[in-house]
């Protein structure tokens, strides 16, 4: 009985959450037994679906933040932005392991995922993306662990990592500006399948510069959601700051993107009546808008405006990585793919399963260390001053 | 030696005896039904396209730079020296960049199969390495499909386009695309026709001009971001040190 009311108890994102998860249950079921062909609409001529275009390209860009905010903080010493360094920390690991959780339904043969790492291939980007996964995921374990060993009161751990911490963090970034940047390589040997509006010899470089500005939106993109989830006050001033280096960080991105093309010669496309043109403006629309307006202070020091501004960068950033990985390649593929059912609700599943395991983790440690945590637990015993 | 196979659309007559070569070869099923698909696929390695009474075979052009070889993370597929790109499934985790890299879009999947690999021609490397010719050289009965050494294949296709000008289009297809392939073709109709379109550099080289930096990359970047971190903390050193001195000294 009392199981029946907690069900009904439910609020609309537990019972989203909730759907998901059965759909998402009966999608694996279907995985495992009838194979990629009952489960997606990818075929011979088109291999690589949503699964990969979204779930691991928007994934790991996403999870650009958690680098971002470590190399400002313990390298770059900008200590004000520490208040919010944990948060960004855990999205990217939750980022990485849903990446990783996608890749095992993706793979053809997820148990063999390990072969990458004993039947070597170093002329392969994949190769060089498996080794940048599996190594930065590691990195971001250890750089969250302290938050656990604080909150279990575990001082030698917390001594052992606080020894390696400045490798650790050299590492995490050198990986993470492989890893993101290799996502890009992995299209350029495509010439003659991606849309010349998306293929160029820069793409590594562009899947960085807007998987960074990805990792920024995302980060107050979240700030604004814990603030409101927990009831903290939003650390305003400093994602104001953030929102200043995103507008620049955009405007950068923005010019060298048109500058690429018009030395490609490849402007006159535009002219062109096609799916392409219009999805390329606006995947330009939702970058050029919030860089514009991030600009004004006005606009940065309002809350709403501020998070809007994010949510247009991370759909612009969502719409580039789709352009390049699923409308730019279709053309020339000769197939129109539309991802089946299945797949949509996988990766919804995906996207949710990380919100609330963030939701969960930020309601049981010691994430926004900033502050003195308010009670929400009433077994939480008093927080230790942080050292690191 | 590297061997090299030969087709002369001009003499095909569509018979698709290669296909069913082929598919006995390969332990696979044939029947009228496979017979009229005109698309590779994991249980058809060949196919004889026909477009306004001409013909044209798709096969795995075993490439000389396999792109396959290049972008596979395991190292599933290899150049042999004898010609054939061949594909070792045990490696295979699938992927599926080989398919999605492939500028001939020659490898296909077992979509169905729970356990599913990757299918392509491999140029009969097990008959290659025996000594004999390719299944579908052996059964192709008008000399369409040749086996032979890859000089003599293409020394022969260049014989039969300047001993019939006008009858071919002007082009060995294979002999530069993506850095030259083991199958060449010749053809009267335009190769566009059929849907061929191909770069010519080696794809590989591509990404490998990215590639590799990567130790470049390592290396700066650690000196470089080692560095920030020594200045950025040394300043708060520093700047802590005179603070104390002052305290000390009043």
């Amino acid at each position: 009985m009392t199981a029946v009311r907690r069900l009904l108890n439910l609020t609309l994102w537990q019972w989203v959450f909730l759907l998901l998860t059965l759909g998402a249950m009966y999608a694996t079921y279907l995985r495992v037994v009838y194979g990629l062909g009952g489960v997606t609409n990818l075929n011979d001529h088109f291999p690589w679906g949503i699964w990969i275009g979204f779930d691991i390209l928007c994934g790991v860009g996403l999870a650009a933040g958690g680098f971002t905010l470590v190399a400002l903080v313990h390298i770059f010493n900008i200590e004000r932005y520490r208040p919010i360094l944990r948060a960004a920390i855990l999205t990217s690991f939750l980022g990485y392991l849903l990446v990783i959780l996608a890749l095992l339904f993706d793979l053809g043969r997820p148990f063999r995922i390990w072969h990458a790492m004993v039947m070597w291939n170093p002329r392969s980007v994949m190769f060089e993306v498996a080794w940048c996964v599996m190594l930065y995921t590691t990195v971001l374990a250890l750089e969250f662990s302290p938050v656990l060993f604080e909150r279990l009161g575990w001082q030698k751990p917390l001594r052992w990592i606080h020894f390696i911490s400045v490798p650790l963090v050299i590492a995490g970034v050198l990986l993470s500006t492989l890893h993101q940047s290799s996502l890009g390589t992995l299209y350029l040997i495509v010439p003659h399948k991606l849309y010349p509006l998306w293929y160029t010899p820069m793409l590594p470089v562009f899947f960085f510069v807007s998987a960074v500005a990805a990792g920024l939106a995302m980060t107050i993109f979240e700030s604004w959601h814990s603030s409101r989830a927990f009831h903290r006050q939003l650390e305003l001033p400093l994602l104001a700051s953030m929102g200043r280096v995103l507008a620049v960080l955009l405007t950068f991105y923005l010019t060298t993107r048109f500058l690429d093309l018009s030395r490609r010669g490849v402007l006159p496309l535009l002219r062109e009546n096609r799916t392409e043109t219009w999805l390329f403006g606006l995947e330009i629309l939702l970058m050029l808008v919030p860089a514009v307006l991030l600009f004004r202070r006005r606009i940065r020091l309002n809350p709403t405006a501020l998070y809007a501004c994010a949510v247009m960068v991370v759909l612009g950033f969502v719409t580039h990585r789709l352009n390049v990985s699923v409308t730019g390649i279709e053309a020339a593929s000769g197939t129109h793919y539309v991802p089946r059912w299945t797949e949509i609700v996988l990766t919804l599943w995906f996207i949710s399963l990380g919100f609330a395991i963030f939701r969960l983790v930020a309601k049981y440690l010691p994430i926004f260390e900033a502050e003195p945590a308010p009670a929400m637990d009433s077994f939480a015993p008093p927080l230790p001053v942080h050292v690191k | 030696m590297s061997k090299a196979i030969l087709y002369d659309a001009t003499l095909c007559i569509g018979c698709k005896l290669c296909e069913q070569a082929c598919a006995t070869r390969n332990g696979l099923p044939y029947d009228d039904k496979i017979a009229a698909e005109e698309e590779l696929s994991a249980h058809k390695l060949t196919a004889v396209l026909s477009r306004d009474g001409a013909f044209m075979r798709k096969l795995c052009m075993n490439c000389a730079d396999p792109t396959c070889a290049s972008v596979c993370p395991v190292g599933a597929f290899q150049k042999t020296a004898e010609g054939p790109v061949v594909y070792d499934s045990s490696r295979c985790i699938g992927c599926r960049y080989c398919m999605f890299a492939c500028p001939f879009q020659v490898p296909t999947y077992q979509w169905d199969e729970r356990f599913p690999i990757v299918r392509k021609c491999d140029m009969c490397s097990d008959r290659v390495a025996a000594g004999k010719v390719s299944a579908c050289a052996e059964a192709c009965p008008t000399g369409a499909t040749k086996f032979g050494e890859y000089n003599d294949v293409v020394d022969e296709a260049g014989q039969r386009l300047r001993d019939n000008p006008g009858k071919y289009v002007d082009k060995i297809y294979g002999l530069s695309e993506v850095g030259g392939t083991s199958v060449l073709m010749i053809s009267a109709v335009s190769f566009d026709r059929f849907g061929f379109h191909t770069p010519q550099e080696p794809l590989p080289l591509l990404t490998w001009r990215v590639l590799r930096h990567v130790p470049d990359v390592v290396i700066l970047g650690s000196v470089l971001l080692g560095g920030v971190w020594w200045i950025t903390h040394r300043r708060e050193e520093v700047a802590l040190a005179e603070a104390m001195r002052k305290e000390s000294q009043p």
